[in-house]
């Protein structure tokens, strides 16, 4: 057992975690943080998207060790002063049907516009690829999105 | 899913401690950069570490620079900073194209160009770039520094040529003097995140002198000394490109599996091979020109 100590949707939290669990585990059964989701659990499907430092990457392949004096957002902290601008829009264009696939995509899109305020849908449908979605499909998606870039103009 | 069994997990601030772990644990140890293949590796037990070894703490391994005329890339560069980087846009335009189509954003946040070289699994991205550029794999270990030319690498599928005390600290691609243009091309069931069914990159130095390299079509990816002396005795034209393709269908080996035949890989590989040395011609004619 190791403690670690890091920014969880910006507050400070400290765990004693096994070398063998996945930030994903630790995440979801031990922190109460539900959003992030097992699909594939092999870092194919999205669901588990998290942010580290800023940067969407696989919670079911990261080693929870690894989050030690790092910074994690996950959906709970985007939507943590109510919902995003983003959100919005994706609930006002029936984006989702499940939900399971919602907070990676969110998360993605989220990365996407802040890196890129004003992305082709090229760039859209690329930053949206790793996070598969059985039901709705992406099309909503993608209009949501280019929605939000066309407002924020 | 947790890790099935108990392992041990240091990080190392240091390259001179990273490399004192790695030559006391040696094999039972395994060095941890973005872990996108390793943690899939250890879920599945292909591999069973006693000790992971993160060496993402070992900051001067992220650096991506000119040293002299060699194009120097570090150990800890992701496909993401590999993205992000106008030296790798400008000079190694093959590898800022193929980085950009390995699996999907969340992906390249996290893996690293020399851990894809390191899984080394035949379908990987960064291989024909390199191959084509002559580069070179630098590693360090408790009795010195080695380094060993990309095409001296690969062994076999998931096997390279690496000792188990060594870590790679950076890869070196020698730039040519005078202009040069590549492309590289990767065939995938849908466009998106997918691993590829083959690749093939070119790499063009005049209109005489060209280099290829073929992936995922056979065990390890390789150069094609055959077609590349073919192309540069007699020059580019339909007639050449058509007995290079001739010839293609005696140096690659590729299988039928899950994402394609062996047929579809054979047929496909020569309309790459076509399609890559074309638009390498045309960039090299048009140096201005930048893929995407």
């Amino acid at each position: 057992m190791k403690k670690i100590s890091f920014l969880l949707n910006g507050e400070a939290r400290s765990i004693y975690v096994e070398p063998n669990e996945t930030l994903l585990e630790l995440l979801r059964d031990r922190m109460g943080t539900k959003s992030p989701k097992c699909g594939c659990d092999s870092g194919d499907c999205g669901a588990c998207t998290v942010m580290l430092n800023g940067c969407t990457v696989r919670s079911c392949l990261v080693f929870a060790i690894e989050a030690d004096r790092q910074e994690i957002t996950t959906l709970e902290g985007i939507s943590k002063n109510g919902l995003s601008p983003l959100q919005k829009i994706f609930l006002e264009h029936n984006v989702f049907q499940c939900g399971y696939c919602a907070p990676g995509m969110i998360l993605s899109a989220t990365e996407l516009v802040t890196k890129n305020p004003h992305p082709t849908v090229h760039q859209i449908q690329e930053a949206i690829a790793g996070n598969l979605c059985r039901c709705t499909g992406y099309t909503p998606v993608i209009e949501a999105i280019l929605e939000f870039t066309k407002q924020e103009q | 899913m947790a890790i099935p069994y108990e392992f041990g997990y240091e990080k190392p601030g240091s390259l001179d401690h990273a490399i004192r772990l790695l030559g006391e644990h040696g094999k039972n140890a395994r060095l941890l950069a973005g872990g996108t293949d390793l943690a899939n590796q250890m879920k599945q037990g292909y591999r069973v570490p006693q000790l992971l070894i993160d060496i993402k703490g070992i900051h001067e391994l992220k650096e991506i620079r000119m040293a002299g005329k060699e194009l120097h890339i570090g150990a800890l560069a992701t496909f993401f900073d590999l993205r992000s980087s106008s030296l790798i846009m400008e000079k190694a335009n093959i590898l800022y194209e193929a980085a950009g189509l390995v699996a999907s954003t969340g992906v390249r946040n996290r893996a690293t160009m020399v851990g894809n070289i390191c899984s080394a699994v035949a379908c990987m991205d960064s291989a024909t770039p390199l191959l084509v550029h002559d580069a070179c794999v630098h590693t360090r270990s408790v009795n010195g520094e080695k380094s060993y030319p990309i095409g001296d690498w690969f062994i076999e599928n998931r096997k390279t040529a690496i000792q188990d005390d060594e870590i790679v600290t950076h890869i070196s691609i020698p730039l040519p003097e005078k202009k040069y243009a590549g492309a590289y091309q990767k065939m995938m069931r849908y466009s998106g995140e997918d691993l590829s069914q083959a690749n093939v990159s070119v790499l063009v130095l005049s209109e005489k002198h060209f280099r290829v390299a073929f992936g995922s079509v056979g065990p390890i990816p390789k150069r094609s000394p055959e077609v590349e002396e073919l192309l540069n005795s007699e020059g580019l034209s339909e007639k050449t490109i058509e007995k290079a393709k001739v010839i293609i269908e005696t140096v690659i080996a590729p299988i039928t599996d899950v994402r394609a035949t062996k047929e579809y890989r054979m047929h496909m590989t020569k309309v790459m091979f076509e399609r890559a040395l074309t638009t390498a011609l045309d960039r090299y004619r048009k140096p201005r020109i930048i893929a995407h």
